[in-house]
């Protein structure tokens, strides 16, 4: 009696799973990046509604994992805001880069009783951040703030202690504006730092910043909008004070879009483009260009379709750039080249 | 002897923890003694058998757990091993850009914080337990041991907000701006108040640490025989001279077992660290300065660390922070092996 219950039960139990199994088969997996994850969330969800069983489920274990996964194709897709080194390349054959959005990195600092925006350049910002500027009564930023009145008050530093593209972003632009920066320290998801201290995630640099005064940091734009923070306009390469926006991030992204390398690995950082703001950097989905099953690869390539042209207007309202339609043109004829069994994927 | 004759004595000896058996000399011969070879004795020493080895698969699993992780971490960590030999232990750049790792400024505040708090941490878990066990009245001391072992349930990460979001802006305001203006001139107090450093981790570890120490050490003092004080205090023995010669002595090796746990926690503790230590791999001298532990590296770089070397030193860090647990633990158990047999050598 009980015993036959128990493998009515068991019978049903087994029953059940096999059908979820079933449910999953139009579902893709990802992992990487954590730095896009509020979209990718959004688009996973918005997508799934539109078309009814397709099922994605995205890991936000970090770019560093995503690429890893990728590469042991234990996942459908990986995300990364870094591109893949050459030596990450030739260890994955057939990877192709997709950006999808555009993040801004901003400079938030803590300084109570200055009230007007202060404007930052990449010699001012190197510096501070080498820890050779230490008071914001410095010259140097005095010379790019006319008429505001800065405290005597010591600068201190805060960055990333963990990983992460955003540091990436901002050390590919010190990189680039300083020789002395790119020698001494150089780009990378965590880097050597010369100065500050260092905080857990964009939420833990935010609360930092905001919990000292005298406080220099930086985060994604969200973080400083959504903390109240107050955050720096950056000189660009054409000499304009540019505010870090939604509109100002596209506008550098459509600079770079013309010397865009046939594998759309580019660095968008300091471009020279008027109105540019010039710490930004693309996030990219990274996929195999031959897909081993057929019905997936088809799941995924209609899926990121979707996200590179309807899938674009949730990004504002989440605090990323928007793709410029010049990138947009380079992500369609990658994903019209995408296959499974020789075949194309989008007709 | 008049002084202590004129109320009950209440040194913890009244309550029911204590064993019956532990008032009298040797304990009268049990009920199954006499009765082992019972009948059907053959098929009684099959299941004993059978017993004994299925336990011992499972302790053995342990051993294998343990060999298992150990092989797996070195067979990870050998292009480091490789690259850096001994200079990895010895060595304080940590740069992942260069590729140049070095794990002593890691070493250094994982033993630097471990020890305050420990310093901080034993002095007031036995004060804690003293008092509990010895001198409050019955049932406030029950409430407090029970909020004491609730303390000790409490996740990592709140002990990290509430560090972050209390503890450090009140220490940045007051104690450390004072011993940063008025004894900055020692080295242990050089250098601006952050808040954040080497300080609010020895101090947040102590407090994590704390109810584990104080827990144990609780019942240890209770299971000291009620004998042992009511001799000490016959002999004329003052409260404190009771707890000294009677308890304390007595329960050293269960303190030494308590502090070994209270150790354990502290070495190992990732989440509440990370948020506090500053994250900043340089070796100080003052508790001011921000530092690192190697938990907080690994958990910290771990998700994105790209480069093959890279991710191997971080897997050296995991098992040199292993081989160090295991080393200390050694080094402990020694320690109490040790009074415990002194002890009974002396008696």
């Amino acid at each position: 009696m009980t015993w036959n219950r128990v493998r009515t039960s068991l019978a049903a139990f087994v029953l059940l799973a096999t059908t979820s199994t079933c449910g999953t088969a139009g579902g893709l997996t990802g992992a990487g990046a954590t730095f896009p994850y509020p979209i990718y969330s959004k688009w996973f969800d918005e997508y799934g509604k539109i078309n009814k069983g397709v099922n994605i489920n995205y890991q936000s274990i970090g770019s560093g994992g995503g690429i890893r996964q990728i590469t042991d194709r234990t996942v459908d897709f990986g995300a990364s805001d870094a591109f893949m080194s050459e030596e990450q390349l030739s260890k994955a054959p057939g990877i192709q880069h997709i950006p999808t959005v555009i993040g801004a990195v901003v400079v938030v600092y803590n300084l109570p009783g200055v009230g007007a925006r202060l404007t930052l350049d990449g010699e001012a910002i190197t510096s501070i951040f080498l820890g050779q500027i230490t008071n914001w009564s410095d010259a140097k930023i005095a010379s790019l703030n006319p008429g505001v009145k800065l405290p005597s008050k010591q600068i201190t530093v805060v960055h990333r202690s963990d990983g992460s593209g955003t540091t990436n972003i901002f050390t590919d632009y010190l990189s680039h504006v300083s020789t002395q920066w790119a020698k001494s320290v150089g780009k990378n998801t965590s880097v050597n730092w010369p100065a500050g201290l260092g905080a857990k995630g964009n939420e833990g640099v935010a609360g930092q910043v905001k919990g000292l005064e005298g406080a220099i940091g930086y985060t994604e734009l969200a973080y400083a909008v959504t903390n109240n923070l107050s955050y720096a306009a950056v000189k660009n390469r054409a000499g304009e004070a540019v505010v870090p926006t939604v509109e100002s991030t596209t506008r550098a992204a459509a600079a770079a879009a013309k010397q865009m390398p046939a594998d759309l690995r580019v660095s968008i950082v300091n471009p020279s483009a008027k109105g540019a703001y010039p710490i930004a950097g693309f996030t990219y989905l990274l996929v195999y260009q031959e897909q081993k099953n057929a019905a997936k690869g088809k799941i995924l390539a209609d899926f990121l379709w979707w996200a590179i042209h309807d899938g674009q207007k949730f990004a504002p309202a989440l605090l990323y750039a928007p793709l410029p339609p010049q990138v947009v043109a380079k992500d369609e004829a990658k994903i019209k080249a995408l296959t499974a069994g020789g075949k194309p994927l989008i007709p | 002897m008049i002084a202590v004759s004129d109320k009950p004595i209440r040194a913890g000896g009244r309550r029911s923890r204590i064993p019956p058996g532990a008032f009298s000399g040797p304990p009268p011969p049990g009920p199954s003694q006499g009765k082992e070879p019972a009948a059907g004795g053959r098929s009684r020493f099959n299941a004993d058998a059978i017993f004994r080895g299925i336990t011992g698969s499972f302790a053995g699993f342990v051993l294998l757990l343990v060999a298992g992780m150990a092989t797996v971490m070195t067979i990870a960590s050998m292009p480091a091993i490789r690259k850096f030999g001994w200079h990895f232990l010895v060595s304080s750049t940590w740069d992942p850009v260069q590729d140049q790792y070095g794990a002593l400024p890691f070493l250094f505040g994982t033993l630097l914080s471990s020890f305050l708090a420990l310093l901080i941490a034993v002095p007031l878990s036995l004060g804690i337990a003293t008092f509990l066990s010895e001198l409050a009245p019955e049932r406030p001391a029950r409430i407090l041991g029970f909020l004491v072992e609730l303390l000790a349930a409490i996740p990592s990460v709140i002990y990290g907000l509430w560090g972050i979001f209390v503890m450090v802006p009140m220490l940045r305001n007051g104690p450390q701006a004072w011993l940063s203006a008025h004894l900055g001139f020692l080295p242990i107090f050089a250098g601006p108040a952050y808040g954040v450093g080497m300080m609010a981790a020895g101090l947040i570890l102590a407090i994590m640490i704390l109810p584990t120490i104080s827990a144990i050490s609780l019942e240890v003092f209770r299971a000291v025989p009620r004998a042992q004080r009511e001799a000490a205090l016959a002999l004329g023995a003052t409260r404190w001279e009771t707890t000294r010669m009677a308890v304390l002595s007595y329960a050293r090796p269960g303190i030494l077992g308590a502090v070994i746990l209270g150790l354990g926690r502290a070495l190992g503790e990732t989440m509440a660290v990370t948020m506090l230590i500053g994250n900043r791999p340089a070796i100080s001298a003052s508790l001011l300065a921000p530092g690192y532990t190697m938990a907080s590296v690994i958990a910290n770089e771990f998700s994105e660390a790209t480069g093959d070397l890279y991710l191997s030193a971080l897997i050296e860090v995991a098992l040199v922070l292993f081989g160090l647990t295991v080393l200390l633990n050694v080094g402990a158990r020694y320690l109490v092996w040790s009074t415990v047999k002194r002890g009974e050598n002396r008696a």
